[in-house]
């Protein structure tokens, strides 16, 4: 098998991505009003517990019944399909939110979560997780059981009166857990 | 300039250290390059996780034509009148690390103009904002991987990271590939630019020829008869798949 392509790098997104990726309604999986959606929302910390005001987030999910939506339309929503992706920026306190509904598992055996990619003035780098809906399937599921509690922690979502939240720490003593896949060299 | 911003020589001699500590070979950026002193409180200090991609991950977003006016990859007719500067075209490929084209998917681009000055309240440099340039522009590639962009070829701009810091001249690129793993947002550079030496943020890739590896080439067969400059710039999105460890069944 012949030898694969070297990667391009990364690079920070840096200050002043804001004119150029956050679009209108891009934090708007489904329309608001929408029966069954719910605020998957948090906060983006540095290592000193700091809120991070120039961060992007973005999400990709599964719908309520576990399939994955390949469909156009996240640029320009129309109010109707589910595309299962989007983009937020934090705002000056650190937050950011989506509006959508909750994904279902993929497969069995398995606990639901948003796949998440996090990029920030200053992280040189994008950084992947996961927020997963707590419940009975993460006590089975076969990535959460290779964490300790502690880390497990930093992955499972918490209901509160806003919706879901998920806080993203950087770094620092509540660090979340960032993911890495196969293939990827480890960093 | 506050007078407690510290020197270049502090930054290079910093620069320095961090390659020599460096794995070689290092296809990425060290996020913890703290030469570039935004990233001291913003990297993970432990190593990720590896995870099985679920189907998830390995479903990149899709974008098509509802998206995206194939109008927005010109960024020098967006706003009625010709911008400053040099007009330039920007081409290449989008490939997986297997040599696949990436096609049909979504590229943004977005970039200071041709004084060095982004179209953002946070911009302070004192350089010429451009009535007729935004920076910013989205497209499709072709079924080939092909992308191409028509803009004004950016100018190197100061920022505080130390005294006297100034960026090179590039382009933010943001890009997706056939899976959600390959989710990569990155900055092309313009060949033979004299600041990469002194740039934490380009030299945060330890590796030398990572580092060429985001420098576009000139292209004669690019550029166009009385009209623009051209070059070309490939890039190569690896995710889970991009490994020939990796099960042919997965």
């Amino acid at each position: 098998m012949p030898e694969p392509l070297a990667p391009t790098p990364g690079q920070t997104v840096g200050p002043f991505f804001g004119f150029g990726l956050p679009y209108e309604r891009g934090h708007e999986l489904v329309p608001p009003a929408t029966a069954d959606s719910v605020r998957l929302h948090g906060t983006v910390y540095d290592g000193d517990g700091g809120p991070v005001p120039d961060a992007l987030l973005e999400l990709r999910q599964a719908a309520p019944d576990g399939t994955v939506p390949r469909v156009e339309g996240s640029l320009r929503r129309d109010g109707t399909v589910f595309t299962g992706w989007g983009r937020a920026a934090t705002d000056p306190g650190g937050r950011y939110s989506f509006t959508t509904v909750a994904p279902g598992p993929t497969g069995p055996g398995s606990a639901a979560f948003f796949a998440l990619v996090v990029f920030a003035r200053g992280l040189l780098g994008r950084l992947f997780t996961r927020a997963y809906l707590p419940g009975a399937a993460t006590d089975s599921d076969p990535f959460l059981a290779t964490l300790t509690d502690d880390e497990r922690t930093t992955l499972l979502v918490e209901p509160d009166a806003d919706g879901l939240r998920f806080d993203v720490h950087l770094q620092g003593p509540r660090e979340t857990v960032f993911v890495t896949f196969p293939g990827r060299r480890a960093r | 300039m506050p007078p407690d911003l510290e020197p270049q020589s502090v930054i290079s001699d910093e620069i320095t250290r961090l390659h020599a500590e460096a794995r070689p070979g290092d296809p990425q950026p060290r996020l913890g390059f703290t030469a570039y002193r935004s990233s001291r409180l913003r990297y993970p200090t432990k190593d990720p996780r590896h995870a099985d991609p679920e189907e998830v991950e390995l479903a990149a977003p899709v974008f098509g034509h509802s998206d995206v006016d194939p109008l927005e990859a010109d960024l020098t007719i967006q706003d009625g009148g010709t911008p400053v500067g040099e007009r330039t075209v920007v081409t290449g490929r989008i490939l997986d690390g297997d040599g696949r084209p990436v096609d049909h998917q979504l590229v943004e681009i977005w970039q200071a103009n041709a004084a060095g000055r982004y179209v953002h309240m946070g911009d302070q440099h004192p350089a010429a904002l451009d009535p007729h340039f935004t920076g910013v522009g989205r497209c499709l590639t072709d079924a080939d991987g092909w992308y191409r962009f028509t803009t004004i070829k950016p100018g190197p701009y100061p920022w505080r990271n130390h005294r006297n810091a100034w960026r090179p001249a590039h382009i933010h690129f943001s890009l997706f590939g056939t899976e959600f793993t390959q989710r990569l947002i990155t900055q092309m550079y313009f060949p033979g630019d004299p600041l990469f030496a002194f740039d934490p943020i380009y030299q945060s890739i330890t590796d030398q020829s990572a580092r060429d590896r985001l420098v576009a080439t000139y292209d004669h067969d690019v550029s166009q008869h009385e009209w623009a400059t051209g070059y070309r710039w490939d890039v190569v999105l690896t995710g889970s798949c991009a490994t020939p460890m990796e099960d042919d069944d997965a």
